[in-house]
C-alpha cells in the first residue's frame, strides 16, 4: 500500500511538473536560448540601440507611476469594500473588476474616444494643458486601467480574514486611524499587497493591447518594450525581438526579487 | 464609575439594547451575564465606544463619553479571540499603547517588564503571539490593555475560547489580579458559573433589558423572576413552582406534606448526587443531594422515597 501511495504521489508530481514545463518553462527558456544563440555581444548591441534604451526607460517610467497609484488605490478600495458600509458598494465592487472583463484593446479605444482629438473633450486638453493620446500620459492611463484590480483583489480577502478586532484593539489603546493603518493593518495585509504589486507590475510592463492603441508607437518616444518587441518581430528582426523580450523578463524577475527582499527586511525589523 | 443612561441600540430591525441604564461602582468587578443575543456584548462595546448608541448617554470616570471615540475613553478592552497583533512580539504588543502615547523608552520598558511579570509572562518578551497558548495570549492581551492604565477594564467573553481547565485557572487568576490592581472591571459572559465565581456585582440581561442587578448570592437566592432563577442556577419545577434542586428534601420515611415517589436514575457527580425521581402522580423532578445524604438514604435506581418541597426557598419574587 505504501509503495503504491508513493508511486502515485511521484506520478502526480511528475504530471504537475511536466505540465508546468510544457506550458511555462519551455517557451520562456526558448526565448532566453534564442536570445543568446548568437553570443552576448549581439544581445548587448540589440538592447542598447537608442530605440531600445528609450523603450526600456519608458516602460519603467510608466510602471513606476502606474503601480504605486494602483497600490494606493487598491489598498483603500479593499478597505472600503471590506470594512466600509456605503450605498453603491456592490456597484463599486463590480466596477473594480471592469478592466478584467473588458479587452485591453477596447480600453485603448475607449481612452482614444475620451481624450483623442475627436474625443469627448475635443481639442481642449491638447491646446491648453496636456497631450494624452500618442504621449506618455495616455500610456500611463491605459496601464493604470488594465492593472487596476490586482492589488484590491489580493488585499480584500486578507483583510476579510484578519477581521477588524486588531484594529478595534488598536483604537482602544489610543491609536488614531492612520496609526492603526500604519502599525496594525498594513503589516497584516503585507503579503496580499506584495503579491498584488508583483502582479500589477507584471501586467503594467507587459501590457500591449491598450497601450498599442493610445501610444502612436513613435520610436524613441512613445514606444514601450512590448511595442518594440512587436515591431522587431514584424520587421523579421527575430534576434532583436528575443533580446527585448528577455529584457522584459529581467524587469519582471527583478521586481519579484525586490519585493521578496523588501518583505524579508520588514520581517526582520518587526 | 461607569454610568449608562437610557441607552438604546438597534442593528437593523434587531433591538440589541432597549433603554438600558446601569451604574458600575468604582473599583468593582461587575459581570454582565445573559444568553447570546441578550445585548451584553453590545452594552460593553457601547461603553468602550466601539459601538455608538442610537440614543442615551454614557459616562466613564465622571466624564461624558457618549460622543468620544474609543481612543479618548481611557478604556482597556480585551476580546474573546485575543485580537493580538500577530506581527509584533509580546513586548511590542504590550508596549503598543505606551508607544502611541510617546512615553520615554526606559519608562515603556519598565512598565512592560512589570506587566509581563504581573501576568506571568516574564521571559516571553521576544515571542510572537503565534508561539503562545490561548491562555498565554489572553494574559498578554490583558497586560496590553492594562499598560495604558485605563480608568476601566472591559472584558468581552475573555475566557470563552479557552479549554475548561485553563478557563478555571484564569478566572481565579483574574480575581487575584483585580484584588491587586483594583481597576473598575466589567466582564461579559454567558457562563453563570464564571459570573458567580469572578464577580462581586452581577447584572443579568435578556433581550436587550436588564433583568436584575445585585451581588451574586443575592441574585441566586432572591432572583427577580423565573428567567433569572433559571439562568443563574439549576431549577426543578414542582407543582408549577420553581425550586433549586438542592432545596428539595428527600426522605426514606413518610412525612407531613411529602409525596411518594420512585427514583428513576441516580447520577454520581463526585460530591454532588443528582436524583431523577417520578412522583406517583407522574410528575418528574430532579433533586440534588450531597454524597453523604445520598449514602444515608441508600439511594439507588428504583428505590421508593418521599419528596417534599420546602416552604422557604429561592423562588422568584414575582412568582
Amino acid at each position: 500500500m505504501t509503495g503504491n501511495g508513493l508511486a502515485s504521489r511521484l506520478a502526480l508530481r511528475f504530471i504537475a511538473l511536466a505540465y508546468l514545463a510544457v506550458l511555462l518553462l519551455v517557451p520562456v527558456g526558448v526565448v532566453f536560448y534564442r536570445t543568446f544563440e548568437d553570443g552576448v555581444s549581439a544581445v548587448i548591441d540589440s538592447v542598447t540601440t537608442p530605440a531600445a534604451i528609450s523603450a526600456f526607460w519608458l516602460t519603467l517610467e510608466v510602471a513606476l507611476i502606474a503601480v504605486p497609484l494602483n497600490a494606493i488605490f487598491g489598498v483603500f478600495a479593499a478597505i472600503a469594500l471590506v470594512r466600509g458600509r456605503f450605498p453603491g458598494k456592490r456597484l463599486f465592487d463590480a466596477l473594480i473588476d471592469l478592466p478584467f472583463a473588458v479587452s485591453p484593446i477596447v480600453i485603448g479605444l475607449a481612452l482614444l474616444l475620451v481624450y483623442g482629438r475627436n474625443g469627448l473633450f475635443g481639442e481642449f486638453p491638447l491646446d491648453n494643458w496636456i497631450q494624452v493620446i500618442f504621449s506618455t500620459p495616455g500610456i500611463v492611463l491605459a496601464t493604470i486601467f488594465v492593472s487596476l484590480p490586482f492589488v484590491a483583489r489580493e488585499v480584500a480577502p486578507v483583510l476579510r480574514e484578519i477581521g477588524d478586532e486588531q484594529e478595534q484593539a488598536a483604537a482602544t489603546l489610543g491609536a488614531s486611524g492612520w496609526q492603526t493603518f500604519r502599525r496594525v493593518t498594513l503589516p497584516a495585509i503585507r503579503w496580499g499587497l506584495i503579491y498584488g504589486v508583483v502582479l500589477s507590475t507584471a501586467r503594467a510592463i507587459g501590457e500591449f493591447g491598450a497601450v498599442s492603441v493610445v501610444s502612436g508607437k513613435i520610436s524613441g518616444e512613445t514606444e514601450t518594450l512590448t511595442l518594440l518587441v512587436e515591431k522587431r518581430f514584424q520587421n523579421f528582426d527575430l534576434a532583436g525581438a528575443y533580446a527585448a523580450s528577455a529584457l522584459l523578463a529581467v524587469i519582471a524577475l527583478v521586481t519579484l526579487a525586490g519585493m521578496t527582499l523588501l518583505n524579508k527586511r520588514e520581517e526582520d525589523t518587526t | 464609575m461607569i454610568k449608562v443612561h437610557a441607552v438604546t441600540k438597534r442593528f437593523g430591525d434587531f433591538v440589541a439594547l432597549d433603554n438600558v441604564s446601569l451604574e458600575v461602582p468604582d473599583g468593582s468587578l461587575t459581570a454582565l451575564l445573559g444568553p447570546s443575543g441578550s445585548g451584553k456584548s453590545t452594552l460593553l462595546r457601547v461603553i468602550a465606544g466601539l459601538e455608538s448608541p442610537d440614543s442615551g448617554d454614557v459616562e466613564v470616570g465622571g466624564q461624558q463619553a457618549t460622543h468620544l471615540p474609543p481612543q479618548k475613553r481611557d478604556v482597556g478592552f480585551v476580546f474573546q479571540h485575543y485580537a493580538a497583533f500577530k506581527h509584533m512580539t509580546v513586548r511590542d504588543n504590550v508596549a503598543f499603547g505606551l508607544q502611541i502615547r510617546k512615553r520615554p523608552k526606559d519608562q515603556i520598558k519598565a512598565k512592560v517588564d512589570e506587566l509581563l511579570e504581573l501576568v506571568g509572562l516574564s521571559g516571553f518578551h521576544t515571542r510572537y503571539p503565534g508561539q503562545l497558548s490561548g491562555g498565554q495570549r489572553q494574559r498578554m492581551a490583558l497586560a496590553r490593555a492594562l499598560a495604558i492604565e485605563p480608568r476601566v477594564l472591559l472584558l468581552d467573553e475573555p475566557f470563552g475560547a479557552l479549554d475548561a481547565n485553563v478557563r478555571a485557572d484564569l478566572r481565579a487568576w483574574l480575581r487575584r489580579l483585580h484584588d491587586e490592581v483594583h481597576v473598575t472591571t466589567v466582564l461579559v459572559t454567558h457562563d453563570q458559573e464564571e459570573a458567580m465565581e469572578v464577580s462581586e456585582n452581577l447584572v443579568v440581561l435578556r433581550d436587550g433589558h436588564i433583568e436584575q442587578v445585585g451581588a451574586p448570592c443575592e441574585i441566586y437566592d432572591r432572583p427577580a423572576n423565573e428567567f433569572v432563577m433559571g439562568f443563574v442556577g439549576p431549577v426543578s419545577r414542582v407543582d408549577g413552582r420553581l425550586f433549586r434542586p438542592h432545596d428539595l428534601v428527600l426522605s426514606d420515611v413518610p412525612a407531613d406534606g411529602a409525596d411518594k415517589a420512585t427514583v428513576e436514575r441516580v447520577l454520581h457527580l463526585g460530591f454532588e448526587v443528582r436524583a431523577e425521581v417520578i412522583r406517583d402522580d407522574g410528575e418528574r423532578v430532579v433533586a440534588q443531594l450531597t454524597k453523604a445524604e445520598a449514602d444515608a438514604l441508600e439511594l439507588r435506581d428504583g428505590s421508593t422515597i418521599w419528596l417534599r418541597s420546602p416552604a422557604l426557598s429561592a423562588t422568584p419574587l414575582n412568582a
